[in-house]
């Protein structure tokens, strides 16, 4: 039976909802090649959402708990000796957690209330605020599939990947995302597109391409690229998140200046690149006056030597943006 | 161990599994930089300054973290390589304090050898820790958040010694700074492996040399010194001397340039406390009480005790530590003898530690109502004070002349800067007291299962007694456990919260490893080889002592021995 799951993943070539896309089979095979030591095994559900202008798994907090508590009732069957943890952000926390409890009741499945930051999100950084540590990416390897929280093998994957392995097991996956909308359109909200689609369409299908000009950040509002209107014919990979920027009334360094806001603040300081670079680009917003060598030089060095995806990906929204809107 | 091929820049090398690039590296010799990279901590991978590139890979990688893996292919010096380095050394400038002149660190700090190495200086950003606050620890550490670079070394080494880590990453607005804990449970204990181990001059002592500077030059003051045992073979490394040298001779022969009145042995108050501590002890083994006895020699380790395992303070000899029994002995004994008045005499005492700049502050070791101690100078602190007087320690005369009896010690009493020396030192003593026969050699095992610790079996008299001598709190607190669980496990266990005793203690010359370790306990051992005297009870300065002086019960007991007592947390002084 467990053997069936893993191969019915693979089959669906499932991808991990949390953005970065790892095939999900890989994952739980790795765990369940760490069964039968006597060891106990934690299958945790990453609820962080942490990155701004995304809430497709509070979507599905709201409107499928029950099928989401299936998809972790199907991990405990997979692994022998396992517990589930619930980890979700304060506000999901505060409000969902009770609805969520009826699906979950007489299972070993239980709550964890986040109260750090974004990099809490961060599989690795989530482990350590779990077990009360400084929140920090670990350094991989090893991986939690093999020494997770408490050192014990351990399986993270985000909501929205419990919610189509509850799909999968029951033949209805049918290869679909959930979409966030979000910004200058009319109908913002969240909605269930085949994960390949390009996002003109799903721009054209909700009612939401607009008249105006614009640009569109797509894979969260701060690590997601910048795209013009006429590159959204192809499908996109990350984060299912879409938002949209009317391109007369947005200030774009005055954009900037948020994302460094939020990187500054959300990052855990760890690594030179990310906590220098962070703060010298907030500087230079708020001052009003890019540095556009400086800048290229702090972008080299994200992308090449950060520790961790958060300090990898901090320079492509910041490139993107100049490139495409700012120099323009 | 597997071991196999890999290439570092085109070179092929013989690599281990488990090894990393940057280790590997560095034995080969191929420079790579790094700043938070410590072979005592588990690579961190903060600093991202010593990123490689890999064969494969398209991003660079921290080679501090990464392990060989067969046939893999490294390259240290690549344009990316050294354009990253080139950035990202500038961004960890900019966020420096920008003061080197006035850094006491200036010679020794890494930050600054790499930014004219790789001409990565000059701020390419406004210095954004200029206004940061500075705090000092008690009488011992300073702590500059202006200078820090958050590589977390210091609190690394600080959760090792500590309960729960007194120097920990905080969130102050947009970044995290180091700052001194404020939970009620935890405390610094002053060891200074967190001065040890920062790659900058964030972290450093409380110096007190300046004001000796002065002393020695007013006329009415007579300034004495005493030197601690580990300091003779770690002060040459401020003066390029190779590692272990021994430079007592030049100890003395440089103070007395200086200015000293006069120079005294901490090793000869070793042999004091050796001789009480073996009392001690064969008064309980007499009793037939079997508890276990611990060093207290190490301050650090007593103020662990007394903040952390109060419960254990009744295990502790009663005995004080070499530093306050030789300064007791000065301010009383060596005084009278030769007739001065106390009060134009300035007390110094040259210390692997910072831990022993709060020894002095503690009462209950006063004397007469009075310091046994005015000063603590680290031996860098030392090495500064001579290099401003122009005192070049390799260019001085060794002189041995017109030494005191309080400046000869044996060769057990010089041992003691090193772990498992305090051990050793006792043993030779208590074996001799209890069989009338001298220790020929002591063979000491590893424990294996903890580290930087040894194990030995004495048999005397058909008895078997298990001793134990540990250093570094983050081993020691093992033995602690053993303890709790059983006091009886052991007869007598030496604890020094710094790893690899005073040799490696947080007064010491900078860096630390344990090649430099090991090379500054070699002096020590060699040194008490070659000695005719190598037991504390076979000094005859110590007879001298105890004929005159000692045996005096009242006096035995306000110079040597003293109490302990649970401790409320230490002050924190924000400036
Ligand atoms: S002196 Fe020792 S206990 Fe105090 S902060 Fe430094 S490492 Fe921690
Ligand atoms: S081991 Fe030595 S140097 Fe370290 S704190 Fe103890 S007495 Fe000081």
């Amino acid at each position: 039976m467990a053997k069936d799951i893993i191969t019915k993943i693979k089959e669906a070539n499932l991808l991990g909802r949390g953005g970065a896309g790892f095939p999900t089979w890989m994952k739980w095979e790795a765990v369940k090649k760490q069964e039968g030591q006597g060891k106990k095994i934690y299958v945790i559900a990453n609820g962080s959402e942490g990155e701004p202008e995304i809430f497709k798994d509070e979507y599905i907090l709201k409107n499928h708990p029950q099928e989401f508590i299936e998809g972790i009732k199907i991990a405990l069957e997979t692994f022998a000796n396992s517990e589930a943890i619930i980890y979700l952000n304060h506000k999901y926390f505060d409000k969902y957690k009770k609805n969520l409890e009826k699906f979950s009741e007489g299972f070993p499945i239980s709550y964890f209330r986040k109260t750090a930051g974004y990099l809490a999100g961060e599989e690795t950084g989530l482990l350590n605020h779990i077990e009360g540590q400084r929140v920090e990416p670990r350094p991989k390897p090893p991986y939690p599939a093999e020494a997770g929280l408490y050192n014990l093998p351990t399986l993270v994957n985000n909501i929205e990947t419990y919610y189509r392995i509850y799909e999968i097991k029951n033949d209805l996956y049918a290869g679909k995302a959930f979409f966030s909308i979000e910004g200058d359109v009319k109908n913002k909200g969240t909605f269930e597109f085949p994960e390949n689609y390009p996002i003109k369409k799903i721009l054209e299908e909700t009612g939401n391409w607009p008249a105006f000009d614009f640009f569109v950040q797509y894979g969260g509002g701060a690590a997601g690229t910048i795209y013009l209107p006429e590159e959204l014919d192809e499908p996109k990979k990350g984060a299912t998140s879409i938002i949209v920027f009317n391109r007369q009334k947005t200030d774009a360094l005055k954009l900037m200046q948020r994302w460094a806001e939020f990187y500054s603040k959300e990052n855990c300081d760890k690594c030179t690149p990310c906590r220098e670079s962070s703060i010298r680009i907030l500087e230079m917003t708020k001052k009003n006056k890019l540095d556009f060598d400086k800048l290229e030089k702090m972008f080299f060095v994200l992308e090449k030597t950060s520790f961790c995806p958060l300090g990898k990906g901090m320079a492509i929204p910041y490139r993107t943006l100049i490139e495409k809107v700012l120099k323009k | 161990m597997n071991s196999f091929k890999i290439h570092i820049n085109d070179k092929e090398i013989d690599a281990n599994e488990g090894e990393r690039i940057l280790d590997i590296a560095r034995r080969e010799k191929i420079h790579i930089p790094s700043l938070c990279h410590h072979s005592d901590l588990e690579p961190h991978e903060s600093c991202r300054l010593c990123m490689v590139e890999v064969e494969g890979d398209k991003n660079l990688r921290a080679s501090c973290a990464l392990l060989a893996k067969p046939g893999m292919k490294i390259y240290t010096d690549t344009p990316t390589t050294q354009k990253a380095l080139k950035i990202n050394l500038a961004l960890l400038f900019s966020q420096h304090e920008d003061n080197c002149e006035h850094c006491g660190r200036v010679e020794k700090c890494k930050l600054h050898e790499y930014a004219e190495k790789y001409a990565a200086c000059g701020n390419i950003h406004i210095d954004r820790k200029k206004k940061l606050p500075k705090f000092q620890f008690g009488p011992s550490i300073f702590l500059d958040q202006s200078k820090c670079i958050n590589c977390q070394n210091c609190s690394d080494m600080c959760s090792k010694q500590t309960k729960g880590g007194f120097i920990t990453l905080k969130q102050a607005g947009e970044t995290f700074e180091m700052f001194p804990s404020e939970e009620k449970n935890i405390d610094c204990i002053y060891c200074g492996q967190c001065i040890m181990h920062c790659p900058v001059g964030a972290l450093s002592e409380i110096e007190s040399y300046s004001e000796v500077k002065k002393l020695l030059k007013d006329k009415t003051k007579k300034v004495v010194f005493q030197f601690a045992p580990s300091v003779r073979t770690s002060l040459g490394e401020e003066f390029g001397m190779p590692l272990g040298t021994n430079v007592t001779d030049k100890i003395f022969a440089a103070l007395k340039k200086v200015g000293a009145y006069k120079i005294f042995d901490t090793s000869f108050a070793a042999d004091v406390t050796i001789i009480e501590e073996a009392a001690e002890l064969l008064e309980k083994i007499a009793k037939g009480d079997n508890t276990t006895m611990i060093s207290s020699c190490c301050p650090a380790w007593v103020k662990y005790a007394e903040f952390y395992e109060p419960e254990l303070l009744k295990y502790l000899t009663t005995v004080r530590s070499p530093q306050i029994i030789l300064g007791g002995l000065i301010k009383t004994y060596w005084v009278e003898k030769e007739n001065l008045d106390l009060r134009d005499i300035v007390s110094v005492s040259i210390m692997p530690c910072t831990a022993k700049k709060f020894e002095i502050e503690r009462e209950e070791l006063f004397v007469d109502g009075k310091r046994p101690i005015d000063y603590v100078l680290t031996v860098r602190e030392l090495a500064k004070l001579l290099k401003e007087l122009n005192v070049d320690l390799n260019k001085i005369e060794p002189d041995e002349s017109d030494k005191d009896i309080l400046a000869n010690p044996s060769g057990a009493g010089e041992i003691f800067g090193a772990g498992g020396g305090v051990l050793e030192a006792a043993l030779r003593t208590v074996y001799q007291k209890l069989t009338g026969q001298e220790l020929e050699n002591l063979e000491f095992k590893p424990l294996h299962e903890f580290k930087r610790t040894k194990m030995a079996e004495v048999t005397i008299g058909g008895k078997t007694l298990k001793v134990v001598a540990v250093s570094g709190m983050e081993n020691a607190k093992k033995i602690l456990e053993e303890i709790k669980a059983d006091p009886t496990k052991y007869a007598y266990v030496e604890i020094m919260a710094c790893p690899g005793g005073c040799i490696g203690g947080g007064g010491q010359p900078i860096p630390i490893d344990d090649e430099i370790r090991k090379a500054r306990a070699a002096g020590l051992y060699s040194t008490d080889e070659k000695r005719k005297v190598r037991t504390s009870h076979g000094n005859p300065g110590i007879d001298i002592l105890y004929a005159e002086f000692l045996n005096d019960k009242k006096n035995k007991h306000k110079i040597c021995h003293t109490t302990y007592e649970k401790r409320k947390k230490g002050e924190i002084k924000k400036i």
